[in-house]
C-alpha cells in the first residue's frame, strides 16, 4: 500500500465525503483526520432546498465511514509545510504526511451598499436555510440576486417559504450558462406562471434598511424600488484559497488553488480538489467533476496514476417543476429547433457542419432527449435530428455504445452496467444503484438504467399489453410531451402491431383527459370501447341504456316528465340509479339519436355513464331545507359536478357532498366525498364501493370552497396522471409510496412543483367542454355511426325482442346453446 | 375450415352480395351488414385489408362482434367481443383465448369501390 500514514483533509462537504468514502473503499491503512467548519458533518448539499421541504438533516447527511475522525465545528487558521502541520483556531496543531484542502467555495456578495444589513443572506449552507426560514416568518416579499441555477433554486425555497418572490438577473435571461436565449424565454415564461417575478438585464445599486433596520428595499440603477424583507445573494461563487494563498501556495489569477492532473497542487504533499480547486484553468462548481477529483486524488494517495482530464459539464435538473438539462456544446454550424410555447417545451440541438455529428444540445421543459442523446456527443448522430428531439419520454430505439457514460455523477459507463446486470443477475434498479453506483448522486439517469435494463431482457412488468412496454403514466407523459394526438403516431413511435381493447381505450382516455377534441372525432372514434364509440352503455342483448346529467340530483318537474315522456315514446325501461339520475334502457343504436334530439333540446347533457369520466356528485338536501344541515350541499354538489363534467380518467369518478356529518349522501365511499363542517368543508379521498368497498380517508379540513375546489382539481389531474389503467384513485391512493401523506405535500404543499401546472390543466378542462351528445347530433359524420346495419340504415336488428315484466320490457335472449352452433 | 376453403375457391362459384362502399368502412373499426337473413360483421383493418366474420358473439349471444375493438395479437388482426373482451382472430373466425370456440368467417372482395360478401 501507500507510505501515507497520516491524512488531514481540510473542509467536509460532499467532496471530502467521496474522498475519505473512496479510501475507505479501497482499504486506505493509514489514519484520516478530517476537519469541517460547520456544525454538523458532510451532507447533501444538491439536495439542500429539501431540507426546507421537510427532509431532515439526518437524511441528507453522509455517513462517515469507520475509523474515520471527523472534527467539527472549528477552523483551520494555518499551514505550516515545513513541519507538515495544521492549526486550528483552538490552537490544536494536527501533523500530516498528505494534506487536502476541499474547503470548497463561498457565495459571491457583490458590493453593494446595505449587503451586511440583517436579512441578507446566502444560499449554501442548512445554517443559511435556518436563518432565511426564520426570517421570512415576519417577511412578505424575497429578493434573489442571480437567476441561475442556485438563484432559482433559493427563489424556489422562497417561494415554498411564502414570499412573493422576486429574481433579479444581470444578464438578458435566466440561466444563461445553461440555456440560450430561446430557452431562456420558456424557462421564464415557466417560472413567471409559478408567480415569481423575473427582473432581466437587472442590476442592484443598493439594499434600503427599514425603520427598525432591517432589510426594507431593493434598489435599482433605474431608481425602481422592490420592497423585501428577505434578500439572498446568489450571484456566483468563489473558491476558498485563503488557506492556500497564506501559506504560499500556487493560485489562479481569479482564485482557485492551482492543481495538476493528479490534482496535486504546487506542494507535492498537498492536493487539492472539488470547488476550491483550478484544475485545467478551470474551477469546477459541479458535484460530478468533483467527486471525480475527490476520486482522483484518492487514488493517488494510494499511489496510483490517475488523472483528471476536465469533466463533462453537462447538467440537468429540475428546477421550480421545470426541466432543464444542457449538454456539450452551446453552438454548432448547424442547428435543429423544437419549440411549442403553449406546453413551454424548447428542445435545440447544435450538429456539425456536415449533419453528421452531435455537438450539443439545449432543453427546457422536457429534458428527455438529455439522458438518450448526451453519451452522442462528438459522435455520429444515432438518427435524425428531428426524431431524436422527440426521443425523450419512456424507451427509446437509441442503441449506445459500451463506452457512452450513462451516469455523469459517478462516471459510470453502459459498458458497467451492461455487465453488472449479466455478471450479478440484477433484475432492477435498486440493483445496478447498489452495484455500479449509477444514479445515486442526482437520479437523472434512472429513465436510461430501466432502459438499458429492458433492452438487457429484464422483464420489469409495467407494460400495458403486448403493443406498449409502458405503464399509462409513462404513456400519458410520452402524449404530453411529445404532443402526440393519435394513436397511430404513438404505436409507430412507441409500440409494435396495431393495438388492442386494453391499449386502445387506455390511449383514447388520455387523450381525451389532455382535451385533445371531441372523442368521436377522427381516429380517436376507432379507439373506442363500445359504450364510449356510441356514447350510451351496452346492455347484454346488444341494446343501450342512456343517462341524461341530472347534476347533484337536482331535477324540475318539467325535466323529470321530458324522460317519462321520452321513455314511454321509444319504449324504454325505467330505473333509477344509485347515483341520483334515472337510467333509460332498451335502446337500439339507431334510436340513440332520436333519443338524444329530445333530450338535448329539452336542455339535458350527456351524463357519461359510458365513460371512463365522472359520473354524479350525489347530495343531501343540505341546509337548504333540512333541519340539521349546515352547509348547501345541493349548490356545491351541482358546482363540483358541472365543474368535473366531461373529464376522461384512468377509471370511473363518483363524488358525493353531505351537508351535515350525519352523511346522508355517504361521502365516504365515493373517490372525492365532501362532508359540510361548521367551518367549511372536510374533502375525503379514495373511497370506494362496489368490489373492494373502502371509506375515504380525510385528505384535509374545514376547506373554504376555493380552497376545496382547488384541492379536487389537483387531486384528480394527479390521479389522471399517475394512476394505473382502470385503477380506481381507492387503490391508486394505496398505492402511492409515502401514501396520504405523500399525496398531500404534492397538491397541497406543491412538493415537485407541478401544482401550477395541474391547476392550469383543469382550467383548460373545465373552459374547453362541451357536451359530447350535442355534438355529436349536429354532426352528419358522427351520426352515420348510429345504425345497425349499413347496408339497411332504416333495419332494426330483428334479433332484439323483449318480453314484459312488470309493465316494462325486459330482454329476451338468445339460448347460449344456440349461439354456438 | 369449409369457410376457409370456400374462400380459397374461384370466385364464379360464389354468390356475391354487394352490401356497401368501401369509405363507408371507418379504418380499424366493423360494421355490421344484413346479407338476407344473415347478419355479417365486416372489418376494415389498418393496411385496408377487409374481413368478415359472423355479427353473432358466441358468449353473449348478442349480434354485437362488428362493435368490437380491431387490433392485432402477434401480429395477427383481431377483434375483442364488446361483451366480456374475447379476442377472435379476423382470418380464421377462431377465439384466440379459447380455441374451442369460433365465428363463421365469410368471404369479402371489393369490386369498383363497393364490398361484396358471400355468405352462400
Amino acid at each position: 500500500m501507500s507510505t501515507t500514514r497520516r491524512l488531514v483533509v481540510v473542509g467536509h462537504g460532499p467532496t471530502a465525503h467521496r474522498l475519505v468514502e473512496t479510501l475507505a473503499d479501497r482499504g486506505f491503512d493509514g489514519t484520516v483526520t478530517v476537519f469541517g467548519e460547520e456544525p454538523r458533518p458532510a451532507y447533501d448539499r444538491v439536495a439542500l432546498t429539501s431540507y426546507l421541504a421537510g427532509v431532515s438533516v439526518e437524511d441528507l447527511t453522509y455517513p462517515v465511514p469507520d475509523g474515520v475522525v471527523v472534527r467539527l465545528g472549528g477552523r483551520i487558521v494555518g499551514i505550516d509545510r515545513e513541519n507538515r502541520t495544521v492549526a486550528t483556531d483552538g490552537g490544536h496543531v494536527e501533523p500530516y504526511d498528505v494534506l487536502v484542502l476541499a474547503t470548497g467555495s463561498a457565495p459571491f456578495v457583490p458590493p453593494v451598499p446595505g449587503r451586511d444589513l440583517p436579512g441578507c443572506f446566502v444560499y449554501r449552507t442548512i445554517d443559511d436555510l435556518d436563518a432565511i426560514r426564520e426570517a421570512s416568518r415576519e417577511a412578505r416579499a424575497g429578493v434573489v440576486i442571480g437567476g441561475g441555477l442556485l438563484g432559482l433554486e433559493a427563489a424556489d425555497a422562497l417561494r415554498g417559504l411564502g414570499l412573493e418572490t422576486h429574481v433579479i438577473e444581470m444578464g438578458d435571461r435566466l440561466m444563461p450558462r445553461q440555456v440560450d436565449e430561446g430557452g431562456g424565454s420558456v424557462l421564464r415564461g415557466h417560472v413567471e406562471a409559478l408567480g415569481l417575478t423575473i427582473h432581466t438585464s437587472a442590476g442592484v445599486s443598493s439594499i434600503a434598511a427599514g425603520p427598525d433596520g432591517r432589510v426594507a428595499a431593493l434598489v435599482k440603477p433605474d431608481g425602481d424600488a422592490i420592497g423585501a424583507q428577505v434578500v439572498v445573494f446568489s450571484a456566483g461563487i468563489r473558491p476558498r484559497d485563503e488557506l492556500a494563498r497564506q501559506c504560499g501556495l500556487e493560485v489562479g489569477e481569479r482564485g482557485g488553488i492551482v492543481v495538476d492532473e493528479g490534482m496535486r497542487t504546487s506542494d507535492p504533499h498537498i492536493y487539492a480538489v472539488g470547488e476550491c480547486a483550478l484544475a485545467g484553468g478551470m474551477v469546477y462548481g459541479l458535484v460530478g467533476p468533483c467527486f471525480t477529483q475527490a476520486e482522483v486524488a484518492g487514488d493517488r494517495i494510494l499511489g496510483g496514476a490517475a488523472t483528471f482530464e476536465g469533466a463533462d459539464m453537462s447538467t440537468k435538473l429540475k428546477l421550480l417543476g421545470v426541466e432543464v438539462a444542457q449538454f456539450g456544446a452551446m453552438s454548432g454550424a448547424l442547428d435543429v429547433t423544437y419549440m411549442d410555447p403553449v406546453a413551454g417545451v424548447y428542445k435545440r440541438l447544435f450538429i456539425s457542419d456536415d449533419a453528421k455529428t452531435l455537438l450539443g444540445g439545449v432543453c427546457v421543459g422536457d429534458a428527455g432527449p438529455y439522458s438518450t442523446l448526451r453519451p452522442f456527443v462528438g459522435k455520429p448522430l444515432p438518427g435524425a435530428p428531428s426524431d431524436l428531439l422527440f426521443s425523450g419520454a419512456g424507451t427509446s430505439s437509441v442503441d449506445l455504445p459500451d463506452d457512452a457514460q450513462v451516469c455523469s455523477c459517478n462516471n459510470v459507463t453502459k459498458g458497467k452496467i451492461s455487465a453488472a446486470i449479466a455478471d450479478k443477475g440484477l433484475t432492477d434498479v435498486a440493483g445496478i444503484k447498489a452495484c455500479t453506483r449509477a444514479g445515486t448522486t442526482c437520479g437523472s439517469c434512472v429513465p436510461m438504467l430501466k432502459q438499458i435494463l429492458v433492452k438487457s431482457g429484464v422483464d420489469v412488468g409495467k407494460a400495458l399489453c403486448e403493443h406498449f412496454t409502458h405503464s399509462r403514466a409513462e404513456l400519458y407523459d410520452i402524449i404530453l410531451v411529445r404532443g402526440i394526438t393519435t394513436f397511430s403516431q404513438l404505436i409507430a413511435e412507441h409500440g409494435t402491431g396495431r393495438g388492442c381493447d386494453i391499449c386502445k381505450p387506455a390511449v383514447a382516455s388520455i387523450l381525451a383527459s389532455l382535451g385533445h377534441g371531441h372523442i368521436l372525432d377522427g381516429e380517436q372514434a376507432a379507439l373506442q370501447d363500445t359504450n364510449d364509440h356510441f356514447l350510451a352503455n351496452i346492455q347484454k342483448n346488444g341494446t343501450y341504456s342512456v343517462v341524461p346529467r341530472i347534476p347533484g340530483g337536482e331535477i324540475t318537474p318539467d325535466k323529470l316528465i321530458v324522460i317519462g315522456e321520452v321513455a314511454r315514446d321509444f319504449g324504454l325501461y325505467t330505473k333509477i340509479t344509485g347515483g341520483q339520475r334515472i337510467d333509460l334502457l332498451g335502446a337500439r343504436v339507431e334510436q340513440l339519436p332520436h333519443i338524444w334530439r329530445r333530450l338535448v333540446d329539452a336542455g339535458f347533457e350527456s351524463g357519461h355513464a359510458y365513460g371512463k369520466a365522472l359520473r354524479t356528485v350525489k347530495s343531501c338536501v343540505g341546509s337548504a331545507w333540512c333541519r340539521y344541515g349546515v352547509q348547501d350541499s345541493v349548490g356545491l354538489a351541482i358546482a363540483l359536478e358541472l365543474r368535473y363534467r366531461g373529464l376522461r380518467s384512468p377509471h370511473k369518478l363518483k363524488s358525493a357532498v353531505s351537508g351535515c356529518a350525519r352523511e346522508c349522501a355517504e361521502a365516504r365511499s365515493k373517490d372525492f366525498g365532501v362532508i359540510a363542517t361548521e367551518q367549511g368543508w372536510n374533502l375525503y379521498v379514495g373511497g370506494n364501493g362496489g368490489f373492494t368497498p373502502r371509506h375515504a380517508d380525510l385528505l384535509a379540513a374545514d376547506l373554504s370552497t376555493d380552497e376545496l375546489i382547488q384541492t379536487i382539481d389537483r387531486f384528480l389531474m394527479f390521479y389522471i396522471r399517475t394512476a394505473d389503467r382502470l385503477q380506481r384513485t381507492s387503490a391508486w391512493v394505496q398505492s402511492l409510496e409515502g401514501g396520504l401523506g405523500y399525496l398531500r405535500s404534492v397538491i397541497i404543499e406543491d412538493s415537485l412543483g407541478i401544482c401550477a401546472d395541474l391547476d392550469a390543466q383543469m382550467r383548460r378542462h373545465v373552459t374547453t367542454y362541451v357536451d359530447e351528445w350535442r355534438t355529436a347530433i349536429e354532426d352528419p359524420d358522427k351520426l352515420r355511426r348510429f345504425v345497425s346495419f349499413v347496408n339497411a340504415p332504416g333495419v332494426p336488428d330483428p334479433s332484439i325482442t323483449f318480453e314484459t315484466e312488470r309493465d316494462q320490457i325486459k330482454p329476451v335472449l338468445i339460448p347460449l346453446e344456440a349461439a354456438r352452433r | 375450415m369449409t369457410i376457409l376453403n370456400e374462400t380459397a375457391a374461384p370466385a364464379g362459384r360464389l354468390h356475391w352480395t354487394p352490401v356497401c362502399s368501401y369509405t363507408d368502412l371507418l379504418p380499424e373499426r366493423g360494421a355490421a351488414v344484413l346479407v338476407g337473413a344473415e347478419q355479417v360483421a365486416l372489418f376494415r383493418t389498418f393496411d385496408g385489408a377487409l374481413y368478415a366474420l359472423g355479427n353473432l358473439d358466441p358468449y353473449s349471444g348478442a349480434y354485437v362482434m362488428s362493435r368490437g375493438i380491431v387490433g392485432t395479437r402477434n401480429g395477427e388482426p383481431t377483434v375483442a367481443s364488446p361483451m366480456h373482451k374475447q379476442v377472435f382472430s379476423l382470418a380464421t373466425g377462431a377465439c384466440v383465448d379459447d380455441p374451442g370456440v369460433a365465428v363463421p368467417t365469410y368471404a369479402v372482395r371489393v369490386t369498383d369501390g363497393t364490398v361484396e360478401v358471400s355468405v352462400a
